[in-house]
């Protein structure tokens, strides 16, 4: 096996992660705030996608605006999710709100096959394959990357810098406690199930320049996202973006060397041995 | 200031407060002493607006209170330091704080606000921004107390602030929320302790079963058999 293909895979994996570690951090926050995993997430991707589309192919906007659009747009999704569906099961069994967001998810894969058909859809870019050193790069992933670590910053210092930001982390540690504080848990809810959604948009409008989106998109990316949440540890940030980066590495080297089919199932099979060796998530904490 | 009357509450079917009444005047430090399981800490919790008031009423400054949620009570002015301490663990000590002075009002204030409270408890200025959930257990009382004050209140509920403290650590805990009253805080304090708290407070109330027993002068309660009575009941 040449090196330089190796390597290639390898960049390749680092630009799939940085993706994937939005997605799992979005899921990760909305876990650890409202408690409650949102097994629609990755649907919500897929609508950021479609936004995208139709708005550069049906409405001629350019595609970075409609990116904006889009998670403009998946952010309000998210806080009508939040005040539909999640807030009347809040205090309901797990197993309740498992099925009322399953639920959902089917419902989000039908309307849009019933309103899209299942074709693929794809944007038709031509963007450049730089030459770096011998190994071709995607000018798509490398933006793709580059957007996504910018917002994984951003998301960050409002987290760490900020009023809302830290009270969404002390939500997550004490909601009545916070209440004594002053601040109303709901509101935050709504803040986070939005920041969620807006992470959601954003990864569907840089999924949308590399892959053609159909109405189960959401069935190819929503297990691997999930297996990279528990990997991570559930609610743990920096967990999931070390998870994505080992699980997106897994696939794109262990691609290039056999079969994407069987990256695939190492990744798995990776996952259930670690589930069994910690089954907190790498950087879980134990309870 | 604070006037509880004929307050009944309680959680689902379970009726932890009976017809309690009872009263804070502005300056004032107040004591509820009591046995385990009295209804102390669900006290407190009406009165912070945690558990909801069944019949009775609930008045600060006249006004009532009764029925506004928990997150709606702080801006009113009473600050509830939780049995337990409830702090923050994963918070630094500097970002407990910023929660304790979230609302806007005391938002403004925060500097000045700060750097009394880091006056009052120089530990905590020293850890500022190590994560709350290492202080020991003194400290992280320290911080519940610093983290209620961010709040500006004007009355200020402690639930139970010595429970699992070392014995030294409660004689410097103690004192330290002497400083808290000698600033000027009317102070609600619930507290098993009850020798050292009576040396504290101005007044005292005897609760026993959801309901108040005896009220009195701190000073003269500390000489009967009160004592006894609010360890092991009547």
């Amino acid at each position: 096996m040449d090196p330089i293909l190796i390597a290639e895979a390898a960049i390749n994996g680092i630009l799939l992660g940085g993706v994937l570690a939005l997605l799992a951090l979005g899921l990760n926050l909305i876990f650890g705030v409202v408690d409650i995993v949102w097994i629609a997430y990755v649907e919500l991707v897929m609508l950021g996608m479609y936004a995208v589309y139709w708005l550069v192919t049906a409405w001629a906007w350019p595609v970075w605006l409609a990116g904006v659009a889009a998670v403009a747009l998946v952010a309000v999704i998210g806080i009508l999710v939040h005040l539909l569906i999640i807030s009347p099961i809040l205090s309901s069994p797990p197993v309740n709100q498992l099925l009322a967001t399953g639920g959902l998810l089917f419902f989000i894969q039908s309307f849009a096959t019933f309103l899209w058909a299942t074709d693929h859809r794809s944007l038709r870019l031509t963007l450049p394959i730089l030459d770096v050193f011998g190994m071709f790069l995607s000018f798509a992933r490398l933006l793709a990357f580059a957007v996504s670590l910018l917002a994984m910053l951003g998301l960050y210092l409002f987290l760490t810098r900020t009023y809302m930001g830290t009270a969404i982390r002390a939500v997550s540690q004490d909601r009545e406690a916070m209440a004594l504080m002053g601040v109303d848990a709901r509101t935050v809810y709504l803040v986070t199930s939005g920041i969620g959604g807006a992470m959601a948009g954003l990864a569907g409008a840089l999924l949308i320049i590399q892959y053609s989106v159909h109405p189960y998109f959401g069935t190819a990316f929503g297990p691997l996202t999930f297996m990279i949440c528990v990997l991570g540890g559930l609610g743990n940030m920096i967990g999931a973006v070390v998870a994505s980066l080992l699980m997106s590495e897994v696939i794109s080297i262990g691609g290039i060397i056999t079969s994407t089919e069987m990256a695939y199932v190492v990744a798995f099979v990776i996952f259930i041995v670690a589930m069994f060796v910690r089954p907190e998530g790498i950087l879980g904490r134990r309870e | 200031m604070l006037e509880v009357t004929s307050v009944t509450a309680g959680y689902g079917e379970f009726t932890a407060l009976w017809d309690v009444s009872l009263a804070v005047n502005a300056g004032e430090a107040v004591a509820v002493v009591g046995p385990n399981g009295a209804g102390k800490t669900t006290l407190m919790r009406v009165i912070s607006g945690l558990v909801p008031i069944r019949t009775g009423d609930l008045r600060l400054d006249g006004r009532s209170l009764k029925g506004e949620p928990a997150h709606r009570i702080v801006a009113h002015g009473i600050a509830h330091v939780p049995e337990g301490r409830r702090i923050f663990p994963r918070l630094t000590v500097e970002e407990n704080l910023k929660m304790g002075g979230f609302l806007p009002a005391s938002r403004r204030h925060y500097a000045e606000t700060a750097t009394r409270i880091y006056e009052l408890f120089p530990v905590l200025a020293e850890r500022r921004r190590q994560r709350a959930g290492t202080l020991s257990g003194g400290e992280q009382q320290m911080l519940a107390i610093g983290r209620a004050l961010m709040s500006r209140p004007r009355l200020i509920l402690l639930d139970e602030p010595s429970l699992g403290l070392a014995p030294v650590m409660v004689l410097r805990l103690f004192d330290l929320i002497r400083r808290v009253r000698e600033e000027g805080y009317t102070i609600l304090i619930v507290e098993q302790n009850v020798r050292q708290v009576l040396s504290l407070v101005d007044r005292a109330y005897l609760l026993e079963v959801g309901r108040i027993r005896v009220e009195g002068r701190a000073a003269d309660l500390v000489d009967q058999d009160f004592v006894r009575k609010a360890y092991v009941g009547l």
